[in-house]
Order: structure tokens, then sequence, then C-alpha cells
């Protein structure tokens, strides 16, 4: 059971009020492709993928961000009970997918980069702390249903 | 017929030559290189703030990190001795920017000091480069392109490693 304080509570709450969700999720996916080429595997079918720029404007990768945001935004809604919110996810990923779970890592250090860069100053060491903690939980709800 | 998605590296006739010359996996590409030094030009003028800043972040993100740093009197962010340790750091990073042709010879007195005398374990390395990632994000968001990212990234990892060299 997660035990989250106060603070992170209202910091992802405050988070997810103010940075621009349209652009967050595509942003992510788009720079977690480019840094980590090997995770193309998963995107054969998106069709042009073989530079920053192609990536970047790739309308497969934007439609795919939302998705992942849609995602990320209900587990903010649920931050007492990610892991049962998650089960669905979890069991897609690892028996239809079969993502290597090393790779949720990967996006969610692309994800905290792309926040970072949107709040600015505002992303303070605590507010950083509260989402990478809120991202780690993530990550291991996602990681659950594989054996 | 399943359709063809793997695609060669653009510097796929140099691989022959590139295995003799590269010990290390993942290396710097000469674009990588170019990307870099063309980067640090910006960073250097905010090189001791982005310093403090990563290792303020560090240190609370990661509470673990704290256990090298029990002989600090104040490990809150800002405070004396992290920005003095985040210069110092970002001062090694220039300079690792200076020797990235041969960062294991450039380095070898860093990694002979993690190794023996700080003995930080290399994980903490990486989780330190990530800070440093972040915070360029935050500082030069408009600079800090995908591109540029996946430079700086493949950079800080080959400074790991040469700072692991002499390990064991």
């Amino acid at each position: 059971m997660v035990k989250w304080t106060d603070f992170e509570r209202a910091t992802i709450k405050d988070i997810f009020s103010k940075i621009d969700s349209g652009v967050v999720g595509s942003a992510a996916l788009s720079r977690c492709l480019t840094v980590y080429p090997w995770t193309q595997r998963y995107f054969g079918k998106f069709g042009n993928l073989f530079n920053a720029a192609a990536i970047a404007s790739n309308p497969k990768v934007k439609a795919h961000g939302k998705v992942i945001m849609g995602a990320l935004e209900m587990a903010a809604k649920n931050l007492d009970d990610i892991k049962n919110a998650y089960t669905q996810l979890s069991i897609l990923h690892s028996e239809k997918l079969q993502v290597d779970p090393d790779n949720f890592k990967l996006l969610a250090d692309c994800v905290t980069i792309v926040v970072a860069g949107q709040l600015g100053k505002a992303f303070t060491p605590e507010v950083h702390a509260a989402f990478e903690k809120f991202l780690a939980v993530v990550v291991a709800s996602l990681r659950k249903q594989y054996y | 017929m399943p359709r063809l998605t793997y695609k060669p590296p653009h510097d796929c006739l140099l691989i022959g030559i590139r295995t003799k010359q590269l010990a290390n996996r993942m290396s710097l590409t000469a674009k990588d290189k170019d990307t870099v030094k063309a980067f640090w030009g910006k960073v250097s003028a905010k090189a001791e703030d982005i310093g403090q800043d990563a290792l303020s972040r560090m240190l609370v993100v990661y509470p673990q990190t704290k256990t090298y740093f029990a002989h600090w009197q104040d490990l809150s962010p800002g405070s004396a001795p992290v920005k003095k340790h985040g210069a110092t750091i970002m001062a090694g990073v220039g300079d690792a920017v200076s020797k990235i042709d041969d960062l294991t010879a450039g380095l070898l007195n860093l990694s002979e000091l993690h190794a023996f005398t700080l003995r930080v374990d290399p994980a903490n390395f990486k989780i330190l480069a990530h800070n440093i990632l972040v915070v360029l994000a935050i500082r030069l968001p408009s600079d800090f392109t995908p591109e540029v990212h996946v430079a700086i990234d493949k950079f800080l990892a080959a400074v790991a490693r040469a700072l692991s060299e002499k390990y064991r």
C-alpha cells in the first residue's frame, strides 16, 4: 500500500492541472523513441521513425502519446490504488504487447524531462521527488502482472 | 510479406573500422561529439548553477545518495557544501567535454579517485546523469531538443564508463 503525504497528493494534482496534456504524452514518447531507439521495436506499424524529426511529426506517435497521457491521468485520479487500476494495462503490456518492463523506466524518465521542461523553475526538487515517486508507482503497477 | 522496418545505421559502411576502434558499446559518433561540444558552449555560462541544482535534486529525489555525503553539515538544496560540490562536478563534466576524444585516458585520475578513495557505486553515476538531464530541460528548454538529449545522455554514459574504468 503506497503512502502519499498531503504534499505529494497536492503536488501531483497540481502538476496535472498545469501541464499541457495534449503535448506531454506525445513529446515524452517521441523523446523516448529518439533517445532510446531500441524502444522502436514495439512500434513497427508506426511508419516513419527514421530520425528525430520524423518521430516528432509522426501522427501515430502523437496519437499514442495521448493514449499514454490518458493512462497517467487515470493513475493520478486513483492514487490510492494504482496497482488495481492498472491490472488490465499490465496484462496487456505483458501478454499481448510483450514489452520488456525495463522500458517503462525509460519512458518514465522522458516524461519527467518533458514535464520539467514545461514547468521550469516550478519543478523544484521536492515537486520532482513527488512526481518521480508517482511514476515509480505507475511503473511498478505496470510490472505487477508479468510472470 | 512482412514490411521491413529495420533501418541500417547511417554510418554502416564504417562499421568495420569502428568495431576495431571502439572498445565500448553505444560509443559516441562524430555527430554526437559535435552536438555535445556545441551544446556545452551554451551550458558553460550556467554550469555552476546547473551543477548545484542537479546535485540538490539528486539528494532529494534519490535519498540513498545522501549516504556519500554524511560528512556535510547541510545537505539541503542550495546549501554551501552542495553549491561548492555541484560546481566541482560540473567542472569535471566540462573537462570531460574537452577530452571527449579519449575519455578513458582523460579521466584516469578521476577514475582512480572514485574507485579507490570515494568508492561510489557506479550505479549512482546514472542517477546523477538523469538529474543533470532534468536540469538541462529546465534551464535550456528550447536547446535541449531530443537530438541534443540523446547525444548528452550517451556522453554522460561514456563519462560514467570512463569513471568506472579503475574499479576492478
